[in-house]
């Protein structure tokens, strides 16, 4: 197919003085067709659900209904925030979420700039290749195989006892398990985290590194004075999106690591929402958790984009 | 190796030994790193693959001791859990076509500048992106349609996402300039015709890559799977199969650590449950990784 490009600039021109909308319906009705799917989409299933929250501010009884129940304004918020199990959810959210950042965010800016000085191609593809790995494995997979490794009875321990030591309780007790929880996150996503960054090393200016090498740079000191630096807005804008995320929290990841055996740190506020909720009927006090925590998240979002610009870097919105 | 070639590179010191010794410990550091990928896999595979008297004994380590495929014969003929994969396998294949058509008749119109009211779609989207309702109103809403039960609460809601949408509509945005259709319309077609017969057929590897967090995402969940499929047993997919299996019973498995425990929940046949889900994953993530980087640097240059 030939596209004639000369008439463009007239065209451009003409949609400067903007038809009434009867025209432009005329004109992109398909565009507006196309787009009717997906708006029906969004208003029912994500709009419909933020009709929900209303039962946050009434005595939700499921038989009743929606509108039969009764409006109790703040009263539910009030209740949650009394309870014993509200302040244990926030803290272990901040506290896993935080150590999380702590621990997770620079693995995979160190594993980058490991990778950057490999020159062996082959070496390279292979050992990206196993790092993606866990990044495509699920939650259940993920935890299902944490235990066959880390139980009592799991290989690691046989390892230990046989070779004299005593058997470490890696997930039976509750330090051990916040532990293997946090080694557990870096290792999924320390490989896949690398992606962004190493495309920012790419993107740093060669003739900085020959200049270092002239001035007889060492290795280590290429990595810290020119890569670094060179990434810095990545660094920047990846550590503000993820700050804006500590109050969120993987329901799926928790789950399915937590047992019985230990509940001090695997109360989080989206477990807890999922106990009230869905296992004891409490719904308008699990709505009003979950609304907490969706408003917290959200000033948080927006707070960090703000900080972004204002240090300078690219916000996100 | 070419490595003599490379080694004339101007970034390379040679022959000083402290830049050999920091080449050895990189390669060291990275190759111990990936390891840790591959080996547990290896220990459950070996376990998946042992007679069970073996793996009580705690003897299988990396390798099978007492080689048999017993455990995944007595898999492939669980009713149940043929089922569940037959599940994973429909709802997966339902959900990547819908929420690949969605994102397309989305993103497609929202990347044309000329759309009146592009942005206050777009924003309407975006707000979803960033605020959900969360988990009761999404239950509440499942069980106003009356989908609770029912496999369309985990092919439907879900199916189209801000986030899929932002990448899509960056990459249409880059790849085709509105004068693209401003010409082709002049010979008279119209915008659904340009989308069919120019802008898909171009746009394969984002098609690609959409369609396979779709698809990838979907196999992995099982948390509204989970909320949503309580009572019916023969609708669960593998992952909420799989927790039910093993991650809970693994539970109860260490409450009571005994001999009768581990007998009435075989290890072996944990590990060739882990496996089965596992493979079709392990099969082709090598070939797909690459398509997953780049929906990744689009979704990070904005989103």
């Amino acid at each position: 197919m030939t596209l004639r490009t000369d008439t463009n600039g007239g065209l451009a021109r003409r949609d400067l003085r903007r038809p009434g909308w009867g025209k432009t319906l005329r004109n992109d009705w398909e565009l507006y067709l196309l787009l009717l799917p997906p708006m029906l989409f969004a208003l029912l299933f994500k709009y419909g659900s933020y009709a929900g929250l209303v039962v946050a501010f009434k005595d939700y009884k499921i038989l009743k209904g929606f509108f039969a129940s009764k409006w109790v304004g703040f009263a539910q918020f009030e209740k949650v925030f009394a309870t014993r199990d509200f302040a244990r959810a926030v803290r272990n959210t901040l506290l896993l979420n935080g150590l999380d950042l702590i621990l997770g965010f620079p693995a995979p800016i160190m594993l980058a700039l490991l990778l950057n000085e490999v020159r062996g191609r082959a070496f390279k593809r292979v050992t990206q290749t196993l790092l993606y790995l866990p990044h495509f494995l699920s939650w259940v997979i993920i935890g299902a195989i944490a235990y066959q490794l880390f139980s009592l009875s799991g290989i690691v321990n046989t390892v230990i006892t046989n070779a004299g030591g005593a058997a470490v309780p890696f997930l039976q007790e509750n330090n051990h398990w916040l532990a293997s929880y946090l080694m557990i996150g870096v290792w999924q996503n320390m490989g896949w985290g690398t992606i962004v960054y190493l495309a920012a090393i790419t993107g740093v200016n060669p003739e900085l590194y020959e200049a270092a090498l002239t001035d007889g740079a060492t290795r280590l000191r290429r990595m810290w004075h020119v890569t670094l630096p060179g990434i810095r807005p990545t660094i920047v804008t990846l550590l503000i999106m993820n700050l804006g995320r500590v109050m969120g929290g993987s329901f799926e990841r928790v789950y399915a690591l937590m047992n019985v055996a230990t509940t001090e740190y695997t109360y989080t506020i989206p477990v807890l929402v999922y106990r009230w909720g869905l296992e004891s009927g409490r719904y308008s006090q699990a709505t009003a958790l979950g609304l907490f925590q969706s408003v917290i998240g959200l000033l948080l979002v927006l707070g960090s984009d703000f900080a972004a610009k204002r240090f300078g870097e690219e916000g996100l919105l | 190796m070419t490595s003599a070639v490379r080694a004339a590179k101007p970034s390379r010191v040679r022959g000083k030994p402290g830049a050999v010794a920091a080449d050895i410990a990189i390669h060291a550091v990275l190759a111990l790193a990936s390891l840790t990928c591959v080996v547990p896999f290896l220990h459950v595979l070996a376990k998946s693959l042992s007679e069970e008297a073996f793996v009580i004994a705690k003897r299988v380590f990396l390798w099978p001791k007492g080689l048999t495929l017993s455990a995944y014969a007595k898999v492939f003929y669980d009713r149940s859990i043929s089922r569940s994969m037959g599940v994973s396998i429909l709802t997966t294949a339902l959900f990547t076509a819908l929420g690949l058509f969605l994102t397309v008749c989305a993103a497609y119109p929202l990347s044309r500048k000329r759309l009146r009211g592009r942005g206050a779609f777009t924003f309407m989207i975006l707000v979803t992106l960033y605020f959900s309702g969360g988990i009761i109103p999404d239950y509440l809403l499942v069980n106003q349609l009356g989908m609770l039960e029912s496999l369309s609460s985990i092919v439907l809601p879900l199916a189209f996402s801000a986030y899929n949408l932002l990448i899509m509509k960056t990459s249409l945005q880059s790849s085709f300039p509105d004068s693209l259709e401003e010409s082709a319309r002049i010979e008279g077609a119209g915008y659904l015709r340009v989308l069919w017969s120019i802008v898909l057929p171009l746009s394969k590897p984002i098609l690609m890559t959409i369609a396979l967090f779709l698809a990838v995402g979907r196999w992995n969940a099982y948390q509204d799977a989970l909320f949503y499929i309580k009572q019916r047993s023969d609708l669960r997919p593998m992952q909420l199969k799989l927790y039910y299996l093993i991650v809970a019973a693994t539970e109860s498995f260490q409450a009571s650590e005994t001999v009768v425990a581990v007998r009435t929940n075989p290890e072996v046949l944990k590990a060739a449950c882990v496996m089965a889900a596992t493979a079709p994953i392990l099969c082709v993530y090598p070939f797909i990784q690459k398509y997953f980087a780049q929906g990744v640097m689009i979704g990070a240059v904005k989103g």
